[in-house]
């Protein structure tokens, strides 16, 4: 029983992480029907710019935040720069944009940070709890925590602000939501960063457990894309419930079944996901009316 | 008039191939080196690049080797065999080497290898696994210690320390894989049985998992992890994180302060093999090695202000041992100064007394391996004992 608790925490810490990617991954699909494979490098970003800036003497908290400005004002360049120059073009051109600006940002990264591994301290100190038999880090749950609040507070921006209803129409319908005022461009732009910021968060909680170094970025997009696809892409709660799922997978897989695949476990998600239940857990199946 | 331009000509052209010619004659000794200076093997490559280039300006300041300046070509290969190969063929095509200093990691090493077997040029590597000179080919040799060597240190100090059963977590790079199948051969030998094992990928970021099942197999009296980079700081924080108070031994492929930095406190109690290199300052004054350890600490140090590790160390024989062989075979023809390598007889480096001979193109014996406990963040010295 012990090991079953062990391994469920786990795989909720390492889930809250992929869980805040997928979310990131289906933010901006929503508001421009493009899938960004740069989100990985955001979360990098996140964690690398908080530790060089430590470095440098900025205290962490400021530090923190300022990684989180600058991963924003990136996501937002990414639209400015590179999608936005592109918007009359097809969906696959548009995500071969992306995957060549996360292999320019992870080049980038190589030459303004460095290529070693590097740690953050914990924010509640190293010290696990025990629980039951099972020992979960302080860490852990801040990550658990600051991903339930991040989903939160993207919710009632959707629900409740102007903002977030405008996020919303754009999703429905791109050209009605210009009809009736809306500035797409700035509103996309605007999704760009939130998901940067998501990212930037997702990787400054998790550093103090998993290291960071300039190349966690691409092995992350490509979960957080499973765990997106398992949750039904499109739907945020989808993303989490997604996110927390291929988690434990790969936790319990690892476990039970064997260590040496844990990697494969994102994988065979997508491929199952693809040819079972193609919108995923919560997604909506695509209607056309003719 | 025309008469005149044409022994203008003539005269400017003479000069031309004179000056030409005279460049040619200051000929350079070409050595390659690929590394790992980036990527999960980056905190061995990263200073075994530095001691290279170092030393070797070093050894052009002095004139170089036997008056011809040593020029020396790396290149990354990120920690991707693939890559290592594609920069060897380039080393030997296009930059025309004469010898090979270089291959951070075994993969990258085994990758490399036929390159240099079938163009007959010395290749010194730096990497651990015993395949590597075990079956002994003619042109490869290697300066750091077997994995091998590792399984039959870390046993021998279980074996004093009364611990008979033990579980492995082995990291699935070939480093890893490699000193896990060793240690299943030497384990009935040392007296050891190996009642588990579990494994991990090198850029996995959390191994809890396995750990679990390791602390909840019964009489599990000590655990071993070979591997190197960035998994044996991540298995190390778990363990504690776990509270699994078994001893923990890692291999000579963490023997890197950034190790220490990376697990942070959870490094205390774990033991290691690894090169005198480490404990520079803590040697008894008699002791063989103090001197070239030293001295090599203090000048890493000075030029980079990073704190010394046994790959950079690795580096500095690798280029020692080859500068000796050439100055011995008077000469840089590739054939010659193999042979001179392979007679390296009795050279003090910074991983030990070096003896090579046809049937051991290493040449370390068992002591040259000291057994190492990190403590409150830093390496001391477990015991001289001579096993």
């Amino acid at each position: 029983m012990a090991e079953f608790l062990q391994f469920f925490f786990s795989g909720l810490t390492v889930g809250a992480v992929y869980a805040l990617v997928a979310l990131g991954f289906t933010l901006i699909y929503n508001a421009s029907d493009v899938i960004n494979f740069a989100q990985g490098e955001f979360v990098m970003l996140g964690g690398m710019a908080t530790v060089f800036l430590a470095l440098t003497g900025v205290p962490l908290p400021l530090a923190a935040l300022l990684a989180i400005v600058i991963t924003a004002a990136i996501g937002l360049a990414l639209h400015r720069f590179a999608i936005e120059p592109a918007h009359g073009a097809s969906p696959v051109a548009l995500i071969m944009i992306t995957i060549g600006a996360s292999v320019f940002l992870r080049g980038v990264a190589q030459i303004i940070f460095d290529k070693r591994f590097h740690s953050l301290p914990p924010i509640f100190g190293g010290e696990p709890f025990r629980l039951w038999g099972a020992a979960i880090l302080p860490q852990g749950l801040v990550v658990m925590a600051g991903a339930a609040v991040i989903v939160l507070l993207l919710w009632q921006f959707v629900d409740r602000t102007m903002l977030g209803k405008a996020v919303i129409a754009i999703a429905a319908n791109r050209l009605a939501a210009r009809l009736v005022g809306i500035d797409t461009r700035r509103i996309v732009g605007l999704c760009f960063a939130i998901s940067a910021a998501i990212g930037a968060v997702a990787g400054i909680l998790v550093t103090p457990i998993t290291l960071t170094s300039y190349d966690v970025g691409t092995l992350l997009a490509l979960k957080g894309f499973a765990a997106a696809m398992l949750g039904g892409i499109g739907s945020g709660l989808g993303a989490v419930i997604g996110g927390l799922l291929l988690g434990m997978f790969e936790t319990f897989s690892a476990g039970y079944i064997s260590s040496k695949y844990k990697d494969a476990v994102a994988f065979l998600v997508i491929l199952a996901v693809l040819f079972a239940m193609p919108q995923g857990v919560l997604g909506r199946g695509k209607i056309e009316r003719v | 008039m025309v008469t005149f331009n044409r022994t203008v000509a003539t005269v400017a052209c003479s000069i031309a191939v004179l000056f030409a010619g005279g460049l040619q004659a200051s000929a350079q000794v070409k050595i390659g080196s690929v590394l790992s200076v980036t990527g999960p093997a980056s905190f061995l490559g990263d200073p075994e690049k530095r001691t290279l280039e170092m030393y070797v300006d070093a050894i052009n300041a002095q004139g170089g080797v036997k008056g011809q300046k040593v020029q020396l070509i790396v290149y990354d290969d990120g920690g991707d065999a693939n890559n290592a190969r594609t920069f060897a063929t380039r080393l030997v095509e296009e930059d025309k080497i004469v010898a090979m200093i270089g291959g951070t990691t075994t993969g990258s090493t085994l990758a490399m290898i036929p390159v240099f077997e079938d163009t007959q040029i010395p290749f010194i590597s730096l990497a651990g696994a015993i395949q590597i000179i075990e079956p002994v080919r003619k042109w490869v040799f290697k300066t750091p210690h077997t994995d091998k060597m590792a399984c039959e240190k870390i046993f021998a100090d279980l074996k004093r320390r009364n611990l008979t059963t033990i579980a492995l977590i082995s990291g699935t790079d070939a480093f890893g894989k490699s000193m896990r199948d060793q240690c299943v051969v030497v384990a009935p030998k040392s007296g050891m049985t190996i009642a588990y094992e579990e494994s991990y990928g090198p850029r996995d970021s959390d191994m809890t998992p396995q750990l679990t099942n390791i602390r909840n197999k019964a009489g599990v009296q000590a655990v071993v992890n070979p591997g190197f980079g960035q998994g044996p700081a991540i298995v190390t924080r778990n363990y504690r994180q776990l509270g699994i108070s078994a001893p923990l031994y890692q291999s000579h492929g963490v023997a890197s302060k950034q190790f220490i930095e990376l697990a942070g406190p959870a490094a205390d109690g774990v033991r290691l093999p690894a090169a005198a290199l480490l404990v520079a300052d803590k040697l008894a004054d008699g002791d063989p090695q103090k001197t070239v350890v030293v001295n090599y600490s203090r000048t890493y140090q000075g030029k980079t202000g990073q704190a010394v590790s046994t790959f950079g160390g690795h580096a500095y024989d690798g280029l020692m041992i080859f500068v000796q062989a050439v100055q011995r075979a008077q000469s840089a023809d590739k054939a010659k100064v193999r042979d001179e390598i392979e007679k390296t007889k009795g050279y003090v480096g910074t991983g030990g007394i070096v003896n090579i001979s046809p049937s051991d193109h290493m040449g370390l014996d068992l002591s040259a391996f000291r057994m190492l406990e990190i403590k409150n963040g830093d390496w001391t010295l477990i015991s001289d004992a001579k096993s």
